[in-house]
């Protein structure tokens, strides 16, 4: 476990990565009040990390705001995006950073229970956390009249997911938390109105939670500091592929692909795919291009792929991804991704025509506009990447001469 | 605001998410949104589906079904709400605020498009060898939107094997869109839940339990999978080849019995509106294809109210004058097959509480090779006979082993509703247009009482007509003989009758109150099943269920499709054609009478009764080896 650790934190930066005393959020936030929290987070402009970016402080205020008599957070650990491995860090090195972030949420939405979704492939951690969730009961960090605040209870039981990488689409984990099959849900209505059993329920990413007591203890103006105007704050990235020093690096947001392949030792590169399976994959040509939610957004994963590396294979590991991991619950999901599995194989063989991948192009555009989730809505941005930013390797002498070229 | 009906429903699965407002005039009541240009208001909370279609703007739907559940899975209904990133799926969607809306952009068109495209990449479809030609969903969207190619290929060798196991249903995976309206209908519809999907990614599909046969599952044979199925991967289990063969035997005496509810659906099948019956003309079709006798299945409808009413009677005797612990109250129908498996299955505790009686069906099949070879003077060896019934778990019924109290198959045959249609246009007969002619004898017409078994609480009212004259000698004191309480698609309907003023030998129901409790669909079954089990049904005494929504008429094995406003007008149909009978009390039919002279001399209940009329049944339970 030690190693793992030590293996995957390769660079501390301003916000997660730093000095932090237990209970010192949870302390802050009661002395705060739910107003001045939610103003502070408004101030800091913290968006949602797991990829969509929604605005933290919208989706708290939406949920505060309604007068359900029950309400839940849940802490999104079902960390499935293929090439990302921030939030184990986080989990195993700053747990208490999550879960006083979920403490802070309930408090601050009028909650009275947290759930952690963890990834099943997380099970080694259950353990460990739950003794953690222990400690801090023995601490009335958790439990009833929390740090003396009167009314003030809230806890936090872990849920174990089984695997599906659906489930990190936050209504497929709440039928998951459910019992149901990990199915997304029609949306409106949201979470926030309509989430777990059917009450209001706030959603974040393992790294948003973590992100909130740093920027309640030192305010909203310094998270604001890091990152640039549209994405503040700094933002874990997992790196991983062909570079010296893979790892979980903390970086200001608003950093570009090139300093960050300068960073982790990577040489040669053809390709960085940002995003895990469902971003994109950029060329050489747009290695000046920055990471923040303007430019390219990610929800953290980089995989560098070097000159070796054949990008039609890497394509074609992706789409067989989404070919088993798509819930099977909506058409363009479902069959689209064996479509573009289809198409991957069949440029494989030299057999195809450049209408036949033209169409499905367009079948991908329809994919990211109709499908029922962001599975089906992301999952032909890697194919239409890899296929538009690396045509020269992908199709180089195939396909010539033929009808409709 | 936000509505949980049903604690068991996933929320996204839920009708209507958002409550409509019950006054319209107050602020906030309605809203304004604009539909290609158009203005228009409509409640809060209504979907863009449901504007759209209030406008004459047609939306195409696949997954969308009127009885069911929003699924929002198959996408072909996206639309364009301006502002949003991703296209919405219009049944999904609920009005909330004053969104412009674009119903068919380019690029709705081109998804919409995309997904036929790949829903018919998928689906195993040889149109012309397919008992949907001509009535099947994807094949009307793939007209609609002109596909005249496979932009994404096509399958062609099946790549699931055909599941005929069960007796009722046939399931072929191979034409499946994944729509899920039979889950949806298994499952929240029916609450059985055998159907669901399996596994992940490509490699979903609709199956049962370990994907055992679906024989060998809890399924109960409702069929109402197949009513709401928009393709042909589910289809029932047709006979229609065996009955040609009987038909075209010379040697065979080949004998129909009609349900009520087939006469009041099957012009559907011949493009007339819902609501107009046909029995006359059936009649007569029948006659014309090749059936040696046609007759009325009304005619055991009234003996199996003689028979149950007689039953209910002595169960009151025993338990409120001999004072009897044992005996079992409230007394349940048993005339609907699925109803009967349910309970086997999922109450297998519960089955003394159903009525011996065997379904009209049942009872029919045993006096024709019975009674009826006698009187015509026919060896039963050679008589097949016949059932049209709206139903498709007639089929399993008639199979049951049990079922052979004449010494041979009582029932050789259930057919539904489609497929004698469909023998009816394969004889080059179009029905409407078939002169009128009445049943044969020695059954003859039956009484009006009869017919309306074919609609939910009909026969709470066939009995309650007989059960309140033979005990107080006086007609039910309601107008025309018609119960209301009993009529209407109320899930659980509950109501009563006093009886006073009793003949002598009711005496002792002087002053009772009868209670009685009618349900249709097995999801209310289980509501009143649950009732039982609490206690809450002490004080009732007569239970009437039926597996399908809306009583037979809506049945597994009527035309397809089915909705509320379908099944309403079938209703009223057939109390239409009831109304306008001779006879409308089961104890006045005089072939009931005679068949109590002359064959079953030791009336209802008796001994030979209880050989050829009655039966018993089996606890399944919900675990099957």
């Amino acid at each position: 476990m030690e190693s793992i650790k030590t293996l995957n934190k390769k660079r501390s930066g301003p916000v997660l990565f730093s000095e932090y005393k237990l209970g010192e959020g949870v302390k802050k936030a009661l002395e705060l009040g739910r107003e001045n929290i939610l103003f502070e987070l408004k101030g800091s402009g913290l968006k949602g990390r797991g990829g969509a970016g929604f605005p933290t402080a919208t989706k708290w205020m939406l949920t505060a705001a309604s007068n359900s008599d029950k309400k839940f957070i849940v802490c999104n650990a079902d960390e499935g995006e293929p090439g990302t491995f921030k939030d184990r860090v986080l989990l195993l090195e700053y747990p208490e950073l999550v879960f006083e972030g979920m403490i802070i949420a309930g408090y601050t939405i009028g909650a009275k229970n947290g759930i952690l979704y963890l990834r099943g492939e997380y099970e080694y951690m259950l353990k460990s956390l739950e003794d953690y969730l222990e400690s801090l009961r023995e601490d009335n960090l958790l439990g009833n009249t929390i740090l003396g605040k009167k009314d003030f209870n809230f806890d936090i039981n872990i849920r174990l997911g089984s695997g599906a990488y659906v489930c990190g689409e936050e209504t497929a984990l709440i039928e998951s938390l459910e019992g149901y099959r990990g199915e997304p849900r029609n949306r409106p209505p949201y979470p926030v109105n309509t989430g777990y059993l059917g009450h209001p329920t706030v959603v974040n990413n393992v790294e948003t939670l973590a992100s909130v007591p740093h920027i309640l203890l030192k305010g909203g103006d310094w998270f604001r500091k890091h990152g640039t105007d549209k994405s503040t704050g700094s933002k874990l990235f997992s790196v991983s592929g062909d570079c010296e020093k893979p790892g979980v690096y903390e970086l200001p947001w608003g950093t570009s692909i090139n300093e960050l392949l300068e960073l982790v030792g990577a040489k040669n590169t053809k390709a960085v795919q940002v995003g895990g399976a469902s971003g994109m994959c950029l060329p050489k040509s747009q290695f000046h291009r920055v990471l923040g939610y303007e430019d390219v957004a990610t929800g953290g994963s980089i995989m560098i792929f070097n000159e070796s590396r054949n990008m039609l294979k890497v394509l074609k590991n992706f789409m067989k991804f989404f070919v088993e991991e798509s819930c099977g619950q909506c058409t363009p999901c479902r069959i689209g991704n064996t479509k573009l599995l289809e198409a991957v194989e069949k440029i494989e063989k030299d057999d195809f025509t450049f209408l036949y991948i033209n169409n499905l192009k367009e079948l991908g555009r329809t994919m990211q506009v109709a499908s029922k989730c962001g599975l089906g809505q992301s999952s032909p941005n890697s194919f239409i990447s890899i296929l538009e930013n690396f045509k020269e390797e992908i199709f180089g002498s195939k396909g010539k001469g033929r009808k409709n070229g | 605001m936000v509505k949980r009906e049903n604690e068991r429903i996933p929320v996204s699965q839920q009708a209507h998410i958002v409550d409509k407002p019950k006054d319209l005039t107050t602020i906030g009541g309605t809203i304004s949104v604009q539909i290609n240009e158009k203005k228009i208001t409509v409640p809060l909370g209504t979907t863009i589906l449901e504007a759209c279609q209030l406008n004459q703007i047609h939306i195409p739907t696949l997954c969308h079904h009127p009885d069911l559940c929003i699924a929002g899975v198959c996408r072909v209904c996206v639309v364009d709400v301006e502002g949003m990133r991703t296209l919405q799926t219009a049944c999904s969607f609920p009005i909330t605020s004053p969104i412009k809306i674009s119903t068919s952009t380019q690029m709705v068109r081109k998804a919409r498009r995309h997904i036929i495209d790949l829903l018919l990449s998928e689906h195993y479809g040889e149109c012309y060898s397919c008992f949907r030609n001509g009535n099947c969903e994807l094949q009307n969207l793939a007209k609609e939107y002109g596909v005249d190619n496979y932009t994404f290929g096509h399958v062609e060798t099946p790549r699931y094997e055909v599941d005929n196991s069960s007796a009722a249903v046939i399931r072929d995976m191979n034409k499946c869109v994944l729509c899920k309206r039979c889950v949806r209908t298994c499952i929240d519809l029916q609450e059985v839940g055998v159907l669901e999907a399996i596994n992940r990614g490509h490699e979903t599909h609709v199956g049962t339990f370990l994907d055992k046969p679906l024989a060998d599952v809890v399924c109960i044979n409702c069929g109402q999978c197949i009513n709401r199925c928009p393709t042909a991967a589910l289809r029932a289990n047709d006979p229609s080849d065996e009955i040609w063969a009987a038909i075209d035997d010379p040697k065979k005496h080949v004998v129909i019995q009609t349900a009520p509810s087939p006469r009041a659906a099957i012009g559907e099948e011949f493009g007339i509106e819902p609501g107009k019956s046909f029995t006359g003309e059936l009649n007569t079709a029948l006659r014309r294809i090749g059936f040696d006798r046609v007759f009325d299945t009304n005619f055991t409808a009234d003996l199996t109210i003689m028979e149950e009413g007689t039953e209910l009677l002595t169960r009151l005797k025993k338990a409120l004058v001999d004072k009897d612990q044992s005996v079992k109250l409230p007394q349940f129908t048993s005339c609907s097959p699925g109803w009967v498996k349910y309970i086997e299955h999922f109450y297998p505790e519960f089955l003394d509480y159903l009525s011996s009686a065997k379904s009209p069906q049942q009872m029919f099949g045993a006096l024709i090779k019975t009674f009826y070879a006698q009187e015509a003077k026919i060896d039963p060896v050679d008589i097949i006979t016949v059932a049209l019934m709206p139903c498709a778990a007639k089929k399993f019924e008639c199979n049951r082993p049990e079922m052979v109290d004449s010494g041979f198959k009582d029932v050789d045959y259930g057919l539904t509703t489609r497929e004698m249609a469909k023998m009816i246009r394969e004889a080059g007969i179009f029905l409407p247009e078939m002169p009128k002619s009445q049943f044969d004898d020695p059954f003859g017409d039956a009484s009006g009482a009869g017919l309306i078994f074919g609609a939910t609480g009909g026969v709470m009212e066939a009995a309650l007509r007989t059960a309140y004259e033979l005990v107080t000698g006086r007609e039910v004191p309601f107008k025309n003989l018609i119960i209301e309480p009993c009529r209407g698609f109320e899930g659980v309907k509950q109501a009563s009758v006093k009886l006073e003023n009793c003949v002598e030998q009711y005496k002792f129901l002087e002053g009772v109150d009868l209670k009685f409790v009618v349900a249709h669909g097995t999801a209310n079954a289980k509501i009143v099943m649950e009732m039982l089990k609490k206690g809450e049904l002490n004080d009732v005494h007569f239970v009437e269920i039926m597996a399908c929504p809306g009583g037979c008429l809506g049945g597994g094995g009527q035309p397809i499709p089915t909705s509320a406003e379908i099944r309403a007008k079938r209703a009223e149909a057939i109390y239409e054609e009831e109304a306008s009978l001779p006879i409308r009390k089961s104890h006045e039919n005089p072939h009931v009478n005679y068949i109590y002279e002359k064959f079953l001399t030791d009336g209802p209940c008796g001994k030979l009764s209880h050989k050829l009329l009655h039966t018993h049944y089996t606890k399944r339970g919900k675990y099957i080896s």
